[in-house]
């Protein structure tokens, strides 16, 4: 209660498992979080057999492109409402007024936001896989491609989020301003599988999207915590 | 010592203040009035840095809290129209997670929210609280807190009388060991505060 005027020194690792473990509450508590994206990407994915053919062949050739088109769609629903509720109650606010710089709490989000929804799309990966045919060696590859491309799709799309969290129809604006950020890692991921269907070494392709996934990292944070900064002002 | 000098600024081409100086010292409490689009939260919102005023300094403690900016928010407590509050969690959770990202070091919610008259909802979300409660949560750090500069945008506004009595008490203890607030509202203060200082904004529309 009473005054403190020696400030006090908060613990920047405590702050980031609080946020980290603040949407692991809040994603526990309101599963639809977690489960649309997942369905989502479960229903597009098995719409292609539907749509294009039955056929094992065809199925075998175009199944990777088509999980990672799902996984790109399924996490631009994820991205486009990450920090909107935040923005609204203005919990963003009270972030850029705490002591404990923007980036780090908004690497904890985004680490969470990883967490909570593409480590789903991951775990029913496989069954996907199986339903298009795709040959069991390719699956580890398949699944090392997510593993690292689905980060950098949601620490790019988050991006974009954080600059139109403030306009009422920031979707439509979002999905113009990131689909067509993720191409690069759309071409590296599945050139990563063609290599792999042909037992051919891919570590090539591994090194730049661990590349981009470095650099995505590294800067995300520091670009949404600016951006969140202006949109607040 | 909080100093504003020469503050102003521009929303929209309109000046909503211009040349504004004032100081608020130890034991001071300062009411902001003006009518509706005046401007008030816009000022605090410049003190607080959020906001970038087109001219002035914010000086604290003899220096420019620019330049100072993690110092001036360690000592500083602000709450909003919007006030954090995540309507997912409940009120225990609420504070847990606001007492991480600010300095404090009472961590008694319980006794917090029992002060502001939260007991036995401690543990339901806040979405299932009224507005007057989901107010009442945000207010409740109020109790937690032990920053010397209190920044508060209207914080009455949903709060019912015993709890407007409630706030001024709490103010005034915070005042006599020391504390300022800075404060938007409505409500006469001048009552309950003798040393209250106050600013009129005048709506200027039309100057430039």
């Amino acid at each position: 209660m009473n005054i403190n005027n020696r400030p006090i020194q908060l613990s920047y690792w405590l702050a980031f498992k609080s946020i980290f473990m603040r949407e692991l509450k809040l994603a526990w508590q309101k599963p639809t979080q977690i489960i649309q994206p997942m369905v989502f990407f479960l229903i597009v994915v098995t719409l292609f057999p539907l749509g294009i053919s039955p056929s094992p062949k065809i199925l075998q050739m175009i199944g990777p492109g088509v999980i990672w088109i799902a996984a790109i769609l399924a996490i631009m629903l994820v991205v486009e409402r990450l920090f909107r509720q935040d923005y609204q109650e203005g919990t963003i606010e009270a972030w850029l007024l705490s002591t404990v710089p923007m980036s780090l709490l908004v690497g904890a989000k985004l680490l969470a936001g990883w967490f909570i929804s593409c480590s789903v799309l991951l775990l029913i990966t496989p069954i996907l896989a199986l339903l298009m045919n795709i040959e069991a060696h390719v699956i580890p590859a398949l699944m090392l491609s997510l593993l690292i491309g689905t980060p950098i799709l949601l620490f790019v799309g988050a991006i974009g989020n954080a600059l139109t969290v403030s306009l009422n129809q920031g979707g439509v604006l979002l999905s113009l301003l990131v689909l067509p950020l993720y191409i690069p890692v759309l071409i590296f991921s599945t050139s990563l599988i063609e290599a792999a269907t042909l037992n051919m070494d891919y570590s090539g392709q591994l090194a730049i999207l661990v590349s981009m996934l470095l650099v995505s990292c590294f800067f995300a944070p520091v670009a949404i915590a600016a951006a969140l900064k202006n949109t607040v002002n | 010592m909080l100093e504003v000098q020469g503050l102003t600024c521009f929303r929209q081409n309109r000046c909503l203040f211009a040349d504004l100086n004032f100081v608020l010292s130890e034991g001071q409490i300062c009411q902001i009035e003006g009518v509706n689009g005046a401007g008030k939260s816009t000022l605090l919102r410049a003190i607080l840095g959020l906001f970038r005023p087109d001219e002035g300094r914010i000086i604290w403690d003899g220096r420019s809290t620019t330049k100072q900016a993690e110092l001036f928010l360690q000592h500083l407590f602000f709450l909003g129209h919007k006030f954090a509050i995540n309507s997912d969690l409940t009120p225990w959770q609420n504070l847990e997670f606001w007492a991480a990202l600010n300095p404090t070091n009472n961590t008694d919610f319980t006794a917090a929210l029992s002060k502001v008259g939260l007991t036995g909802l401690e543990h339901i979300p806040c979405h299932s609280l009224s507005a007057g409660q989901h107010r009442r949560v945000a207010l409740a750090r109020l109790w937690l807190t032990n920053t010397k500069l209190w920044i508060l945008d209207e914080p009455f506004t949903a709060i019912d009388k015993s709890g407007v009595q409630l706030l001024q008490q709490r103010f005034n203890t915070h005042l006599q060991s020391g504390g300022m607030i800075l404060i938007t509202s409505h409500q006469d203060l001048s009552k309950e505060f003798n040393q209250l200082i106050k600013i009129k904004l005048n709506n200027n529309i039309g100057q430039i």
